[in-house]
């Protein structure tokens, strides 16, 4: 179990990490989900032990471990970038934390081996990092952490820079590798539907700070506030200010929308109306939702799927449609918001409802 | 090549136009074909004097090196009374003096003595500096940085006189160390430099990989980054070897007689019976040598080196 406590972090005159409280338990997976910039990577590194927090203490199974060096820690850890001893073979770059543990030589060689079947790297044991594709260099920085046995095992975006195909594999391979272990499993990534391809639990960041802490589908389907179901969704999410006035949701100038059954207990105000892109349609749902007028932008064709982007009224909006969907841009469409789907957020960006919780 | 090449794009082009596709397209081809055609066989006709220039160059560069080693395989007669391109009659004489004389070749031992002592101090005590400087941050590190370089900007006579004045009082002059820490006020500078540039080309996540895999810090610094900065460490060695070993005033200020270099005996050769050229010829040739092997070694990192590993 890893435990942050208040843990504050500032560079200079910069603050990277505000103040996060954060628990981790043993055998379990934890996503870390921002954009860039979020502080993912510094809170990882206050983790590890590899920077020291300004303020704060971080606990490992109840010891505080806060100004322990890195060497001392039971952690592993794979970044972004392709890290590998340029100067050792595929092999000694495997083997390197057990030689520095002293461990014997023939359970060094076992370890190497099962790690290289597990992650298909035994043809290139005798090779140099360096002469290596990109998947490969990944793959031997990751078996490296996989024969560590840590307790804490951090990986820092390691799929981002590889290509989709070996980034789906890998994906799917990796907690269930690491899930053997009992090990406390943290993967940092900017994209939401990693998150969710995961499981685990997830810790929306934001600036530096830790806005949700939850079951993944938790956090994407009950967003606590306005911030994180931004940076759970992908393509953005659709906004809209709205006023509440008994039974009806009138949407910035004019257009009106029946209050869903979810929403119905909330007081009258002005609100800040949230979607998914998948939950704007095109077609007419036929059970009297109304429709709102869009004027099309440009449509994205993904092959499966279609992007519309789309202006109402002053809103940039989204819609994400199955098959093949083509406008002309300026062309004026009807647009129908799934009623049951709709997030509410109040003046501050806090949730002002719980949502519904069978939304997905 | 362009007489046959021309003949071909010819034909091609007549081909072409027998394909009854012979619109204007063709035609426009066909002149374009035609005026690569005639530009290939000018650029041939100034390809054939192109080795000129730089054989001048060479020949121009080589020339007093070739005159030296020339000279050192003649006797003295030879190079005073007469003319010669080469040797009229070939003498080892000259070489055979300095490998017996004692006064010769105690001049290399003792040069070749306080160069490695030098280099070795100036690498050693420059790995550090330049990881300091490359992977922390501090107080005033780029100032310190920066005028490390500056001590380089002095004429070596500067310093001569207090090192002078410094090395009597402590009993070092007339001994190899006391050069070899002399001039180590270039050296370290310029292998920090050069050090730094090459340290800064990996990243640091190198560093933290290794210190989460468990290494202590020298260990890391021993068995995995030395092995990376290799090449940077060679070049450094190089340079530090050449400036101490062409150096002349300091090295010849703070020695006498037991701890003499090379080319403080060449200076003082003068005899009753004058010049002697020969042997002064053969003694060149061998001051020459250590530098060209050195630098057969880092010959493929010197441009980095001299960009001080900053490519």
């Amino acid at each position: 179990m890893i435990e942050l406590k208040g843990v504050t972090k500032t560079v200079g005159a910069e603050t990277h990490i505000h103040s996060v409280d954060l628990r981790f338990e043993r055998g379990t997976l934890n996503v870390l989900l921002g954009p860039t910039l979020s502080g993912k990577t510094s809170l990882m590194r206050l983790m590890a032990g590899l920077d020291r927090p300004t303020s704060g203490t971080v606990h490992f199974d109840g010891k505080d471990v806060t100004g322990v060096s890195v060497q001392k820690r039971d952690v592993a850890m794979v970044y972004q970038q392709f890290i590998n001893y340029p100067n050792m073979s595929v092999y000694e770059n495997i083997a390197s934390p057990m030689r520095v543990a002293r461990v014997a030589k023939a359970v060094i060689d076992r370890e190497v081996r099962k790690a290289a079947e597990l992650l298909r790297l035994t043809p290139y044991l005798d090779r140099m990092p360096l002469s290596l594709s990109g998947g490969q260099q990944q793959r031997t920085a990751l078996a490296r952490a996989i024969v560590k046995n840590a307790g804490l095992v951090l990986l820092d975006e390691p799929l981002a820079n590889l290509d989709y195909k070996l980034r789906e594999e890998l994906r799917a391979e990796l907690p269930r590798i690491f899930a053997e272990a009992g090990t406390i499993f943290v993967y940092a990534t900017t994209e939401p539907s990693e998150a969710l391809l995961l499981g685990g639990n997830t810790a929306a960041l934001s600036q530096g700070r830790v806005t949700q802490f939850g079951p993944t589908i938790d956090v994407y389907r009950m967003p606590a506030d306005l911030i994180t179901a931004q940076t759970f969704a992908d393509p953005p999410l659709n906004t809209v200010a709205a006023t509440k006035s008994g039974l009806r949701f009138t949407l910035g100038e004019g257009a009106e929308l029946p209050v869903p059954d979810h929403l119905r207990a909330l007081s009258d105000g002005s609100y800040t109306l949230a979607f998914h892109p998948h939950h704007l349609r095109l077609d007419a749902p036929g059970d009297g939702t109304p429709p709102l007028p869009g004027r099309v932008t440009i449509t994205e064709i993904t092959g499966s799927e279609s992007f519309v982007h789309l202006f109402f009224q002053e809103e940039s909006w989204v819609s994400l449609v199955h098959g093949i969907c083509h406008f002309e841009p300026d062309e004026q469409i009807d647009v129908y918001i799934d009623p049951a789907r709709l997030m509410a957020f109040d003046g501050h960006g806090r949730a002002a409802l719980p949502p519904p919780a069978l939304a997905a | 090549m362009t007489d046959s090449g021309a003949t071909r794009m010819t034909a091609v082009s007549d081909s072409l136009m027998r394909g009854g596709a012979a619109g204007s397209a063709t035609m426009a081809a066909l002149g374009q074909s035609e005026a690569i055609a005639r530009r290939m066989r000018r650029r041939g006709r100034e390809a054939r004097f192109s080795w000129l220039v730089p054989t001048i160059y060479i020949i121009v560069l080589m020339l007093p090196i070739y005159w030296l080693i020339n000279m050192s395989f003649k006797t003295n007669a030879e190079i005073l009374s007469t003319f010669s391109l080469w040797p009229q009659n070939p003498t080892l004489r000259n070489y055979a003096i300095i490998f017996s004389d004692p006064a010769w070749y105690s001049g290399y031992i003792n040069s070749i003595i306080y160069v490695s002592l030098n280099t070795v101090i100036s690498v050693s005590v420059a790995l550090p500096a330049a990881y300091a400087f490359s992977r922390y941050r501090f107080l005033g590190d780029k100032h310190l940085f920066f005028w490390l370089l500056t001590n380089r900007m002095a004429p070596p006579a500067v310093f001569a006189l207090p090192f002078l004045q410094l090395y009597s009082s402590f009993g070092l002059i007339d001994t190899h160390i006391a050069v070899a820490l002399a001039h180590c006020l270039f050296n370290v500078p310029l292998a920090v430099w050069i050090l730094e540039g090459f340290m800064s080309g990996v990243p640091k996540e190198i560093d933290e990989t290794a210190y989460i895999d468990g290494y202590s810090f020298p260990r890391f610094f021993v068995k995995i980054f030395m092995p990376l900065i290799a090449s940077g460490i060679g070049v450094a060695a190089f340079f530090c070897f050449m400036f101490s070993w062409v150096e002349l005033l300091l090295a010849r200020t703070l020695t006498t007689t037991s701890a003499k270099p090379i080319a403080a005996t060449m200076t003082r050769t003068v005899s009753a019976s004058g010049l002697d050229w020969g042997v002064l010829a053969a003694a060149g040739v061998l001051t020459i040598i250590p530098g060209a092997l050195v630098i057969y070694f880092v010959r493929n990192y010197i441009a980095k080196g001299f960009a001080l590993g900053r490519v």
